[in-house]
C-alpha cells in the first residue's frame, strides 16, 4: 500500500502520523513544495516578533523525526493528477503512482489586481521566504500599509507592531476582521487597536500602487543627497499607496493580506470535483476513488447543514487530517461535519468566534458588551441549542463554546439562563454536556440533575 | 499502571484546597486565579464541580498546536504544555472542546493540567476525597471516559 500526500503543512504531517500509527507497513511519501522542513505558517508573526527563530516554526521538532517513522518526505510541486492510472506528475518531470491520494496542498494568498502589487516591496506574508523578506524591511519606524485587516492580517498586526513600524491598516470591509467577528466586535478591536498607535482606515480600497520617485525624499535620503551619496539613477523604494478614498499614503513597506484560496489549479481535467475547494465527503474522499483531500485545500460538509464548506484554520487541519489517514488506512470514521473556530490576539486583546457566529435565520442570540472593560460576549441559538459564539477577553475555558456548539446540545433552561448571563458558558456546558460524567453519580445510584 | 483523576462532585465542599494546592504547585504561590483545576459553583442546587483535563486520548489540544509544544508524558499519560516552546498562538484553547487549556495573558503561554509529573496536588489536597487519583482501569473512570470519548465522536 503506498499513500502518497500532496502537502507538508499541518495536514500532510498529522496525516503521515496518522497512517503510520494506523498501518506499520504502508509506504508513505509526503511532498511539500517549499524548501524548508515542514513548518506552521501560524508560527510565522512570532518569528516576525522575534520570539522565536525559524527552527521554532518547524511542525516537529525532533532531528530524524520523519525518517524514524520512515515517512518519506520529498520537495516537489504536483502539476497534474492522472485518477485513471493513479500517477501524479511533479513540476520537476517526475512521476509518482499512488495507492491512496491525499491532497493537502493548503491555500495560497489572493493577490489582489491592484496596479503595483508586483513592486519590489510588496509582499504577502504566508510563507517563510516572505516572512524574511517582511523582517529585512521592517524595522523601527518603517512605514507600513497592510492591505486588508481579516484573520491573518490581524495575527501579523502585533508583531509588526513589536518591530516598531508604523503602521497604516486598509479594510475594505466596514471593521476589523467582518468575516470572523460581529459588527460591534469588530468595531471594539479597531479601536483598541487604534489606541495602541496603528492607523486603520475602513471601507477603504487601495486603487493603485506607485514607486514614488517624484515623492518628497525622506530626511536620510535628503542629507544623502546633500552630502552627495545618492546615486540619480537610484530607483527610490518609497511607495504611494492610493486609496479609493482619494487619500494617498506614502510608505516603505506594503503587505497584502486580502484572504487565501485552495491550491486546486492542477486538478485541472483530473476529473476531481472541486468548488472553492477540493469537494470531499464526511471520510474526506473526494468525487473520485482513493483520492482523499483535507485542510485549507478541502470543501467538506460542515457541521450545521452539510453544505460544503472550506475552513482554512489549524484545528480543522488537524482534525480532517486525522479523519483522511484513517479512512485511507481502511477504517471507516465520519467527520462530524466542519466548524468555524477562530481565536486572535491583536495588540494584547484576544478575540474568538465559534460556528454561526452571525446567527442563523429563525434563531436568537443575546450580545453584551462592555467597551469600557474591552469584553464582549455574543451567544447565538437555534431553538435550544447553542450554534455560535463571539467573544473578546474571555480566555479561561473558551474552549466549551467548541463543546456546546459541537455536541449540539439541548441546553433546556440553560438557554434562557444563557441569555440572561452569557458568561455562565462553562456553568451551561458542565451542567449540559458533561452532565453523566461530573454531575450525576451513578454509582451510588442516584443521578441528580443540576437543573 | 496509568492513573488518573477522579472527581466526584458529590463528595465536595466547595473548600477550594484543590484550587490553592494547584496554585501553589505550580507557580509557587497561592492564587486560585492561577490554577489549573477550577470548582464551580452551582447555587440552586447548592452543588460544587471540580473540574479539570481528563488527558483525554485524542487530545484535540496536542493535535492542534502548531509548533508541537504539547507533548505526551508517557509515564503519566498527561499532555504536557512545554512553556518553552510554545508561542502562545492561543490555537489549542479554542480547539479543546472541554475548555481545559486556557491562556495566561502573563506568561504569554498556555496552562493545563499535566498531572503534577504523577502527583497530582489537587488530589492530595483534597480532604473529602471529591479528588482522587486511581486506575485509570477503575469502573467510574470508564464512566467518564466513554463521555469524554462521546464528546469526542460528536466533535469530529
Amino acid at each position: 500500500m503506498k499513500h502518497l500526500i500532496l502537502g507538508n503543512g499541518p495536514t500532510g504531517v498529522i496525516a503521515a502520523e496518522t497512517l503510520r500509527k494506523a498501518d506499520r507497513h504502508a509506504e508513505i511519501m509526503m511532498v511539500g513544495s517549499e524548501p524548508e522542513p515542514p513548518y506552521s505558517r501560524m508560527a510565522i508573526p512570532y518569528l516576525l516578533e522575534g520570539n522565536i527563530d525559524e527552527s521554532g516554526t518547524y511542525l516537529r521538532k525532533a532531528d530524524g523525526h520523519f525518517e524514524s517513522l520512515q515517512i518519506d518526505n520529498r520537495i516537489g510541486v504536483a502539476t497534474a493528477v492522472n485518477a485513471a492510472d493513479k500517477v501524479v506528475a511533479f513540476a520537476d518531470g517526475s512521476t509518482e503512482s499512488y495507492d491512496k491520494l491525499l491532497i493537502a496542498t493548503g491555500s495560497h494568498p489572493i493577490c489582489p489586481p491592484i496596479p503595483g502589487v508586483d513592486l519590489p516591496h510588496v509582499h504577502t506574508c504566508w510563507t517563510l521566504a516572505d516572512a524574511r523578506a517582511i523582517a529585512a524591511r521592517a524595522g523601527a519606524g518603517t512605514r507600513v500599509v497592510q492591505v486588508g485587516a481579516g484573520f491573518i492580517g490581524c495575527i501579523i498586526l502585533e508583531a509588526l507592531a513589536k518591530r516598531g513600524v508604523d503602521l497604516t491598516v486598509v479594510e475594505l470591509g466596514d471593521r476589523m476582521v467582518p468575516r470572523m467577528m460581529t459588527p460591534k466586535a469588530g468595531a471594539m478591536i479597531k479601536h483598541w487597536v487604534e489606541s495602541k498607535g496603528v492607523r486603520v482606515v475602513t471601507e477603504a480600497r487601495v486603487e493603485r500602487i506607485d514607486a514614488s520617485s517624484s515623492q518628497t525624499p525622506s530626511l536620510l535620503e535628503t542629507v544623502k543627497g546633500l552630502l552627495g551619496h545618492a546615486q540619480a539613477d537610484a530607483p527610490s523604494s518609497v511607495m504611494t499607496v492610493t486609496l479609493s478614498t482619494g487619500e494617498r499614503i506614502e510608505c516603505d513597506l506594503v503587505i497584502v493580506s486580502a484572504g487565501v484560496r485552495p491550491n486546486i489549479g492542477f486538478l485541472d481535467g483530473s476529473g476531481i470535483a472541486v468548488g472553492l475547494g477540493v469537494l470531499t465527503d464526511r471520510h474526506m474522499q473526494s468525487s473520485v476513488a482513493d483520492v482523499y483531500a483535507a485542510g485549507d485545500v478541502a470543501e467538506a460538509p460542515d457541521l450545521f447543514s452539510g453544505t460544503p464548506m472550506v475552513s482554512a484554520i489549524q484545528p480543522n487541519a488537524a482534525d480532517q487530517a486525522r479523519i483522511a489517514a484513517l479512512n485511507m488506512a481502511g477504517k471507516s470514521v465520519p467527520h462530524g461535519g466542519v466548524m468555524a473556530i477562530n481565536v486572535l490576539d491583536t495588540l494584547g486583546l484576544i478575540s474568538s468566534s465559534f460556528g454561526q457566529w452571525e446567527g442563523v435565520t429563525g434563531g436568537d442570540g443575546v450580545e453584551v458588551a462592555d467597551p469600557d472593560s474591552h469584553r464582549y460576549i455574543s451567544l447565538q441559538f437555534k431553538d435550544d441549542v447553542l450554534v455560535g459564539a463571539t467573544s473578546i477577553g474571555l480566555t479561561q475555558h473558551v474552549g466549551v463554546l467548541r463543546g456546546l456548539i459541537q455536541s449540539q446540545v439541548s441546553l433546556g433552561d440553560w438557554k434562557q439562563a444563557l441569555m440572561h448571563d452569557p458568561l455562565r458558558a462553562m456553568d451551561a456546558y458542565l451542567a449540559s454536556v458533561q452532565k453523566p460524567g461530573v454531575l450525576h453519580d451513578q454509582t451510588h445510584g442516584h443521578a441528580q440533575a443540576v437543573c | 499502571m496509568l492513573k488518573s483523576l477522579y472527581i466526584d462532585p458529590e463528595k465536595c465542599t466547595g473548600c477550594l484546597q484543590c484550587e490553592m494546592a494547584c496554585s501553589l504547585e505550580n507557580t509557587g504561590i497561592f492564587n486560585p486565579s492561577q490554577s489549573r483545576i477550577k470548582v464551580f459553583s452551582f447555587e440552586d442546587a447548592g452543588r460544587k464541580v471540580p473540574y479539570t483535563c481528563t488527558q483525554c486520548d485524542e487530545a484535540w489540544c496536542m493535535q492542534a498546536c502548531p509548533v508541537d509544544a504539547i507533548k505526551l508524558d508517557k509515564h503519566t499519560g498527561a499532555k504536557v504544555v512545554e512553556e518553552e516552546t510554545c508561542v502562545g498562538c492561543k490555537v489549542c484553547t479554542i480547539s479543546c472542546p472541554f475548555g481545559t487549556i486556557n491562556y495566561v495573558a502573563e506568561t504569554g503561554k498556555v496552562q493545563k493540567c499535566d498531572l503534577c509529573g504523577g502527583d497530582p496536588a489537587c488530589a492530595a489536597a483534597c480532604p473529602t476525597e471529591a479528588i482522587t487519583f486511581v486506575d485509570a482501569n477503575w469502573t467510574g473512570l470508564e464512566r467518564m471516559r466513554t463521555w469524554a470519548a462521546r464528546a469526542n465522536e460528536a466533535s469530529l
